[in-house]
């Protein structure tokens, strides 16, 4: 399969990107790691007139904590995350995740700003930084903004990404004290889209309560999905078994799967419940070491 | 509209003029005649496609032949010298790691890196390393034990049995 044809230009710096994408107008688009994009564009779903690779910018890829954040730069490959000793240390989160994501060669060029940006609700990121409260750096000619993961995605293929905008940087709220996070997904094979898939972090205060809970949802919503009555039911609470069964019926409830291949509505809430429920009882095991 | 690139293909340049959607693996094959990487599914699932860029394998079928300006590309064909065999070659020879041979170059392009990672990998994890490649022959058993075979190899260990197991 052949795409449309399209001009190419790989410019070395993000001024010159942002230039490029106001000089070519609305047909532009990004290139990051391209395995989205190049399979729409080779199945003709899409069909941008002018490509402009971001790849050959330097500075857009690190994995760093700073300023009471941990910040991963929008180009950093899955492979460099699944790699990274914050991580491993810290967000084991990402290591759930990134197993899951597609397959070794996909992750090494698959970049975490560009499984945002896609904007797709069938995509793992947007639920684990749902989960984890991320915000995200957007850089125009006129500076930077900040938005908040809740107000990123707009609808399917949409997000708070404007034309000429480039997404540059993830934040997320630094761990601290006992904090644990979790993610699975159920797949049908290797590289499929979730058939549902549910992220969780949960920290805990020393006489175990828990003053922080965050459950995103993956591809049984429109939308990627917060789980707000499940986190609700969590802030506070002493994390009992009665609990988590709680948050995790809130969360099989609230979600809204579409029937699919995958399975039908009911087996999907069925699926919400049972990794919502693993996947709590995972964070918090982590929380408490 | 097209584009002058020059494609570092194990060792040698190849300078073509492409159009910018020209697929990597389309360049290999037919640009620079090396027909040894493959084109099985086109949409990035079977892996057939696997090369090296810069050491990370990569599916040529879903990466713009535009993209790999100036990057080194290694391709089966770059596996065997005048010495002979490269050793993830003798392990898929002697493990009798292949059927029909579609999915082998893709097979052994991905096996590299994962034992340049991790040279010494479990059963689960050469499993899991190779799960972006489908082999509709083998039923995968033989290809994991010539990945160990060739892990043991590259390692100067001791080298496992070659005879065939019935199981």
């Amino acid at each position: 399969m052949i795409a449309e044809n399209f001009n190419y230009d790989a410019p070395t710096s993000l001024e010159e990107a942002i230039a490029l994408l106001h000089q070519y107008g609305d047909d532009a688009k990004i290139l990051a790691g391209g395995h989205s994009l190049i399979p729409m564009m080779k199945l003709r779903f899409a069909s941008p007139t002018h490509l402009i690779d971001i790849n050959n910018i330097p500075g857009l890829s690190y994995v760093k904590e700073e300023d009471g954040y941990l910040k991963i730069g929008a180009m950093t490959k899955e492979v460099e995350v699944e790699e990274s000793e914050i991580i491993h240390a810290k967000y084991q989160i990402f290591m759930d995740a990134t197993k899951l994501i597609a397959d070794p060669q996909v992750r090494n060029f698959g970049t975490l700003g560009g499984n945002l940006a896609h904007g797709d609700a069938a995509n793992d990121h947007p639920a684990v930084m749902i989960a984890l409260g991320a915000e995200v750096e957007i850089t125009s000619k006129d500076g930077k903004r900040t938005v908040g993961i809740d107000d990123f995605f707009h609808g399917f293929y949409t997000t708070a990404v404007e034309h000429g905008e480039v997404l540059t940087e993830i934040r997320i709220p630094a761990a601290s004290g006992n904090y644990g996070s979790a993610y699975h997904k159920a797949e049908r094979k290797v590289g499929d889209y979730a058939t549902a898939g549910v992220a969780a972090m949960i920290q805990i205060d020393d006489q175990g309560r828990c003053t922080k809970a965050g459950i995103g949802l993956t591809n049984v919503s429109p939308l990627p999905f917060r789980a707000k009555r499940s986190e609700a039911v969590l802030v506070g609470s002493d994390l009992s078994e009665a609990v988590i069964a709680q948050a995790a019926q809130y969360a099989a409830e609230d979600c809204s799967p579409s029937e699919d291949l995958r399975g039908n509505v009911e087996y999907k809430r069925h699926l919400v419940g049972v990794i919502t429920k693993r996947m709590l009882n995972k964070a918090i095991s982590r929380a408490k070491k | 509209m097209t584009k002058k690139i020059t494609l570092k293909i194990n060792g040698a340049e190849h300078t073509m003029e492409v159009e910018p959607r020209m697929l990597l693996v389309h360049a290999i094959r037919e640009n620079a005649s090396l027909t040894g990487t493959h084109i099985g599914c086109d949409t990035s699932s079977c892996g057939a496609c696997t090369i090296l860029i810069d050491g990370k394998s990569a599916k040529s079928c879903t990466i713009l032949a535009v993209q790999a300006q100036g990057k080194e590309i290694a391709t089966v064909e770059g596996l065997a010298t005048a010495e002979g065999l490269h050793p993830i070659q003798e392990g898929f020879h002697l493990n009798h790691a292949l059927h029909c041979g579609f999915c082998t170059p893709g097979m052994m392009m991905r096996a590299i890196e994962l034992l340049e990672k991790n040279p010494n990998p479990t059963e689960e994890e050469i499993r899991w390393g190779i799960s972006g490649n489908l082999c509709r022959c083998t039923g995968y058993n033989n290809i994991v034990t010539a990945i160990q075979w060739t892990s043991a190899k590259m390692q100067g260990k001791e080298l496992p049995s070659t005879e065939p197991k019935f199981v």
